[in-house]
């Protein structure tokens, strides 16, 4: 039970993101890396096509010499040029649970990345900092998987059909009712696939004659199930709320576009968190837009369940709003529950409609048992029904990560994209050369990070993202930063410009008395 | 990103060498694997030739790709090498043109629609006539067809070379999760940066892929599981002839079968009514039966309503028996 909102303050929190831009030298000197690598790209595709080097890459059977080729040339200019040269950044398997610390198979490559090999040795304890383990639920402790095992004995993996035939488990009732009551609406219904309950339910929802608005920034998933829709597509700039509202003023002024008829339905996507950028949505600005306009909003929590809220209820929680004003609540289990699927959840009418109407429920398989076995525990930890207070001690701890991180990233000086109190934490690298030696480096000091570039990002903002869980220790975090540290004068990727506060300068005099 | 474990690595081999391929690709969902596989290669201005009985996860990986579809008859190759020619004369008119536009033929192995299996010989006749791939589909077939399970090519004799791309799920016979592409290195590699359901998604569960590689185990041990499950097959297909007013539709060899009425009570709705109740009274005799569930308004050619039957090799021969009179009680005495 909490107290009601006192007078006047709807939103007490204070919502700090940052979006710095680099100085100017930066991207001139960008776009000359890029520059470099074309030329080269160029003058090692000549040299191919002449016979003068060797091409490594499997081809075309002899037989089917003159089909039509199945690839052109240059669609795959940029993977064979650029991304080829600091592939072994990507890919790399593991032999061991993804938890804060994990095992990496080593792997060599004696051709310059065209094929690797392993070496049969394994890199013990290496710190991850690319794992979605927000809640530190990804686990092999015995204790805690004992019921999952339970359940993997009795039921088995498969289920061998789909929910509207023969696929529908006690079990599946059973995590529903459990996630509509964590999330505090009237009904929910899971589906096995994270991407899938988007691609999926998003065209079972809307249709030919509606409007979807879609933020710049959304995730694949989402924008395959606007396309799959039919619907038409608008997009607005990421989180900016006079943009959306721009486009939903002309939406109902202007109809649709040659009709002029009223829409049949407007929805506006939204993510909670998105994961390259660090941001958060501004939810209570949009849902007051949606209330005025009458528009529908549809939200992704993929990565925000869990993460934030003070009981890690997701952003609708972390903004204090109620969950009737949200129409359609989307999120997945794979993060912060360590298991695999999605869920959506709102009003028993909606949910009733997808259970008839989902092309998931009509030819995909359901989840598998012991997945949402494992779901069901997490959820009961969270929630605190297990009789511990273990779920809201992770939340706790996830905060406290979060923000220590950030506020010493930002003290020593790099670039940080997102909002103060997200979990995911993107350090901008900015050249190419930089991102393939970031990696390289971090590996050699037993750290494990993920660097993105071209095409997921715009071409100038590669960055390495860094997600902090629950289960990381002060210790691990410290070791980190330290690494950071020395890594960022030794690349020079201390790019901001913002002054730095007194603290450190302290901090280091005692360093430099400690060493007398 | 950290995602792919030692375990997704070997099921990833094992695969390989089973199908006798050169490479394998793991996908976490089954309806996901051939939905992401079709737009990884085909897009706009691409042209491919689809079956009419294409499940609903082949639709959508065509529409996810934009390219142009043409539909040709069910197993009906006459239509489709008509189609075929068409497609050459436009490409006289515009040379340039053809030589960038690809082409496909998908088809399924055994399609899950209607239950009887494609002609494939003809289809790799066809396949260098005209220049064009063939992207097979292998979800029902997988583990059913052939000596030692391997699918339609073995069944038929064929060398899998000749298949540019084999996509089957893992749901039905290696009862897991998730899904596989295998073929050649120099197809399969592509989907590993461009196959939507790879890139932007989490992978299998460890304990899945750990399920499947037991499986495959099995499915290696004893080829004799083939023999039997076929043999059990064609009893259930021969018991089940002859109930009145209903029609077995699909291959003797075939473990899913259709059950469709003879005669049609004139709606849809009044029909999935008729056998609904068919498959209540066997419910309540104690055998799960189901019917086939569609979106209605969402397919492209609706097959009419049926009841689905599905045969395992763990089932006894009394056990088919049982459940093949008891079919017949039902018919016997609801539609009469």
């Amino acid at each position: 039970q909490k107290n009601g909102i006192s007078n006047g303050t709807l939103n007490k929190k204070t919502f700090i993101e940052h979006f710095e831009q680099a100085p100017m030298y930066v991207a001139v000197l960008t776009f000359l890396g890029f520059g470099v690598g074309t030329i080269f790209g160029y003058l090692r595709d000549f040299m191919r096509a002449w016979g003068l080097e060797k091409r490594n890459i499997a081809t075309e059977r002899e037989q089917q010499k003159d089909f039509v080729p199945l690839y052109q040339d240059f669609e795959n200019f940029y993977t064979r040029n650029l991304y080829m040269r600091i592939r072994d950044n990507w890919n790399r398997p593991i032999c061991s649970v993804p938890g804060p610390q994990f095992d990496l198979m080593e792997r060599v490559t004696d051709d310059y990345n065209w094929t690797f090999r392993f070496t049969g040795r394994t890199i013990k304890n290496v710190i991850n900092m690319g794992s979605y383990n927000y809640l530190g639920f990804a686990e092999t402790d015995v204790n805690a998987l004992k019921t999952v095992t339970i359940e993997l004995q009795k039921y088995g993996t498969g289920i061998c059909s789909t929910r509207q035939e023969m696929g529908t488990l006690d079990k599946h009732v059973e995590l529903e009712k459990l996630v509509a009551n964590f999330l505090g609406v009237e009904d929910a219904m899971v589906f096995g696939m994270g991407f899938a309950t988007n691609s999926m339910n998003i065209p079972a929802l809307v249709g030919k004659g509606c409007l979807i608005l879609s933020d710049e920034l959304n995730h694949t998933s989402l924008i395959l199930g606007a396309r799959l829709s039919r619907a038409t597509i608008r997009i607005f700039k990421h989180n900016n709320i006079q943009s959306l509202e721009k486009l939903l003023r002309d939406a109902i002024i202007y109809g649709q576009p040659r009709t002029h008829r009223a829409w049949r339905k407007i929805i506006i996507l939204v993510e909670g968190i998105y994961s390259m950028e660090g941001s958060i949505v501004r939810l209570p600005e949009i849902v007051s837009l949606k209330k005025k306009y009458k528009a529908y909003l549809y939200l992704d929590e993929a990565h925000s369940i869990g993460a934030v809220g003070a009981t890690g209820r997701g952003v609708v929680e972390y903004f204090g709003m109620s969950p009737d004003d949200v129409d359609v609540l989307m999120g997945t289990f794979t993060k912060s529950f360590g298991a695999a699927g999605g869920y959506i959840a709102g009003k028993k009418d909606l949910v009733d409609f997808l259970r008839t109407h989902s092309h998931s429920a009509v030819y995909a398989t359901s989840m598998c048992p012991p997945v949402a076995e494992q779901i069901i525990r997490a959820m009961k930890c969270l929630m605190g029904l297990d009789g511990t207070t273990q779920g809201l001690q992770r939340v706790r701890q996830l905060g406290k990560n979060t923000r220590y991180f950030r506020r010493r990233l930002h003290e020593m000086g790099f670039i940080i994209y997102g909002n103060d109190d997200s979990p995911v934490v993107p350090l901008l690298l900015y050249m190419p050369g930089k991102i393939g030696a970031f990696a390289r480096r971090m590996l050699e000091k037993n750290i494990g990070v993920v660097v993105v570039g071209f095409p997921a990002t715009p071409i100038t903002e590669s960055r390495a993202r860094f997600c902090v869980s629950a289960a990381h220790t002060r210790e691990m975090l410290d070791t980190v930063l330290n690494a950071l540290d020395e890594l960022g004068d030794f690349l020079h990727l201390k790019y901001s410009r913002y002054s730095k506060s007194a603290h450190p300068e302290l901090y280091e005099e005692t360093r430099l008395e400690l060493e007398d | 990103f950290f995602s792919q474990i030692d375990v997704h690595l070997e099921l990833e081999e094992r695969l390989a060498k089973f199908m006798r391929t050169e490479e394998a690709i793991i996908y976490s969902y089954g309806f996901a694997t051939i939905a992401s596989a079709i737009p990884a290669y085909s897009k706009r201005g691409d042209i491919v030739f689809v079956d009419e009985a294409a499940c609903f996860a082949i639709q959508k990986g065509l529409q996810a790709s934009r390219s142009n579809i043409k539909l040709f008859k069910h197993n009906d190759m006459a239509d489709l090498e008509r189609l075929l020619k068409e497609q050459e004369t436009e490409d006289q008119k515009n040379p340039r043109k053809a030589r960038v536009t690809r082409r496909f033929i998908v088809v399924e192995g055994l399609y899950m629609n209607t239950g009887d299996v494609c002609p494939l010989p003809e289809l790799i006749k066809l396949k260098y006539k005209y220049k064009v791939r063939i992207f097979l589909e292998e979800s029902l077939s997988f583990g059913v067809l052939g000596e030692h399970g391997r699918g339609i090519t073995e069944h038929f004799g064929i060398n899998i070379d000749d298949i540019d791309l084999i996509s089957a799920n893992m749901e039905n016979s290696l009862a897991s999760i998730g899904g596989f592409c295998c073929g050649r290195s120099f197809i399969i590699d592509h989907q590993r940066l461009s196959g939507q359901g790879y890139c932007f998604s989490a992978s299998l569960p460890p304990l899945l892929a750990a399920a499947a590689i037991e499986a495959l185990n099995i499915m290696e041990d004893n080829p004799d599981i083939f023999q039997t499950l076929r043999a059990k097959c064609e009893r259930i297909h021969k018991a089940l002839q002859g109930i009145s007013g209903l029609k077995v539709v699909g291959e003797s060899f075939s473990p899913a079968l259709h059950l469709q009425l003879e005669e049609s009570c004139g709606s849809r709705e009044n029909d999935v009514k008729l056998l609904k109740r068919v498959v209540d009274y066997c419910m309540n005799s104690g055998i799960a039966l189901t019917q086939a569930r569609y979106l209605d308004k969402e397919e492209k050619c609706l097959p009419p309503p049926s009841i689905r039957v599905v045969i395992t090799v763990e089932q006894t021969e009394q056990e088919l028996d049982k459940a093949a009179s008891l079919l017949k009680e039902a018919a016997q005495s609801v539609l009469n």
